[in-house]
């Protein structure tokens, strides 16, 4: 491609209006709002559907939803999720409900927040939810157990409450 | 004080010379440290951003952290450097700007003592004979540090320079050909009687503010450094100290350049009211205030020093080379004539 060059007339060729225009350009700036976000201050809003950390959630009866079923182990594509089931006599805490898990660990350092645990969960009992900046200062504390995901979880307001008349 | 009396004129003269050589280096050197921090908030500032902030409030003590931090890099010599020039270089860009400021006015009097630290007779002479050597730290830089980009940046600035000294130099006649004397005091004196001389000769002070960007190495005419093309150009192979006084001396150099217009030609320590601008002031504490007004333009000289950078893009080569020698050069010879011949004119209307 060829550039044409156009020939500036002399008031141009002065020079001294693209200076004055450079100068009213910058000092506009200097006034105007900044878009700077200070970060560990504010953070950003992040949109409805975004795919951030995955944490158990509990029904509004306080209950935990997550029965065992170990789907989401099994689907999980970096094993990022291991869970310990109670066993036969189940969790003396979870009195009539189904069996809940004795422990339920997910490493964050592996999770790759693809989704398939919300997706394929019976109960509804896992979501990914709006965590994006997850920081530890080891490895281990980074593998977060079932108290720590239940309470980053908090409660799911869903329509059935499937253990109210069990 | 009876002590200080007894001694005779000239360990007084001594005296109060090393008071005002530690005075005048410490604000200085102050003022070199936070027109970094200006620099780098008023770039945020025209970028959109916020700057720096976090290290004390609003980023008030980041000179301190920057400093630190130079001291605390390792202070790397490459191997295939010229050693003696190589540690040499900073130090001759460094001390040039701060003996400038040997000869600069900042103040009318306090008490009896002159706020110069030295009332040279021929101040400017002295300035241009000090500023030139400034060139050498960069050349210097170049040519020790035996590498392809520092050596380009250094030829760049040696031709620099030497094309806006003389633009530069030129640029100034005007001035003593109106004020007929070569002490920057009294050239500020005449300012004070007559008026500013900006008013007078505003194509020198046009000029000598363009040729100070250049001598400065400050962006439209950053070619020793420019970073896109010559990696950082002459002090491409500096670390730590080494490199912290390089970007010392080009803010040093800033403040030299902002003193040198303030005394020309924006009048120096005077403001025209308020009976500051009395070159034998009625108190110690409008002695103080006209220091002062001296910071305070200087400040706003430097802002647009900073200003002019965030706007303008890097000049090409032969660009400058062709401001330079082909349009300031003959602007400035016409400047004196036309200058010389207003004055005679002048002169032969009187009597």
């Amino acid at each position: 491609m060829i550039v044409k060059r156009t020939k500036l007339n002399f008031w141009e060729r002065l020079y001294i209006p693209a200076v004055v225009q450079g100068l009213r350009i910058t000092i506009r700036h200097f006034f105007k709002k900044k878009v700077t976000m200070q970060y560990p201050e504010e953070k950003w809003t992040v949109p409805e559907g975004y795919r951030g950390a995955p944490y158990l959630v509990k029904d509004p009866e306080n209950r935990t939803k997550c029965v065992s079923c170990q789907l989401c182990e099994f689907i999980c594509p970096p094993k990022a999720i291991r869970i310990t089931p109670p066993g036969p006599a189940g969790l003396p805490e979870a009195g009539n409900v189904e069996k809940g898990p004795k422990e339920f660990e997910i490493d964050m350092l592996r999770c790759i927040y693809c989704g398939f645990c919300q997706e394929v969960c019976p109960e509804e009992a896992i979501f990914l939810m709006k965590d994006y900046s997850l920081t530890g200062l080891s490895r281990k504390e980074m593998v977060y157990n079932k108290e720590k995901l239940l309470a980053m979880g908090g409660v799911h307001n869903d329509q059935i409450w499937k253990w109210k008349h069990k | 004080m009876n002590w200080f009396n007894n001694l005779g004129p000239e360990a007084q003269f001594v005296i109060f010379s090393i008071v005002k050589i530690v005075g005048v280096f410490a604000v200085v050197m102050t003022s070199v440290a936070y027109s970094v921090l200006a620099e780098r908030k008023i770039s945020a500032f025209i970028q959109d951003r916020l700057g720096p902030n976090r290290v004390g409030p609003a980023g008030f003590l980041q000179p301190l952290a920057d400093g630190v931090k130079s001291f605390l890099k390792e202070d790397f010599t490459p191997g295939h450097v010229r050693k003696i020039y190589f540690w040499l270089a900073p130090m001759i860009t460094m001390i040039p700007a701060l003996l400038v400021m040997a000869v600069i006015p900042f103040g009318s009097k306090i008490g009896a003592q002159k706020m110069v630290i030295a009332d040279l007779n021929v101040g400017i002479l002295y300035t241009f004979g000090i500023v030139s050597l400034g060139v050498y730290g960069i050349v210097l830089a170049g040519y020790a540090s035996n590498s392809k980009y520092p050596f380009l940046g250094g030829i760049r600035s040696s031709a620099q320079m030497i094309s806006y000294e003389i633009a530069m130099g030129m640029s100034v006649i005007p001035v003593f050909l109106i004020v007929g004397d070569l002490n920057l005091g009294k050239v500020i004196e005449h300012q004070a009687r007559h008026g500013w001389l900006i008013f007078y000769a505003p194509i020198s002070f046009i000029i000598f503010m363009i040729s100070s960007f250049a001598e400065t190495n400050r962006l439209p005419f950053d070619l020793p450094e420019s970073e896109q093309e010559l990696v950082a150009g002459y002090n491409t192979e500096y670390s730590s100290m080494k490199f912290a006084l390089f970007f010392m001396g080009e803010y040093a150099n800033m403040i030299a350049a902002s003193a040198m217009m303030v005394t020309l030609f924006l009048g120096g320590w005077t403001l025209p009211f308020a009976g500051l601008d009395n070159p034998n002031p009625a108190s110690k504490i409008i002695g103080v205030v006209q220091i002062a007004i001296f910071l305070g333009k200087i400040m706003v000289l430097m802002g647009i020093f900073i200003w002019v950078r965030w706007m303008w893009p890097r000049f090409r080569y032969d660009q400058l080379m062709d401001l330079g020698w082909r349009r300031f050069l003959p602007l400035s010879l016409l400047n004196i004539v036309a200058t010389a011949l207003f004055l005679w004119g002048y002169d032969m209307m009187r009597h």
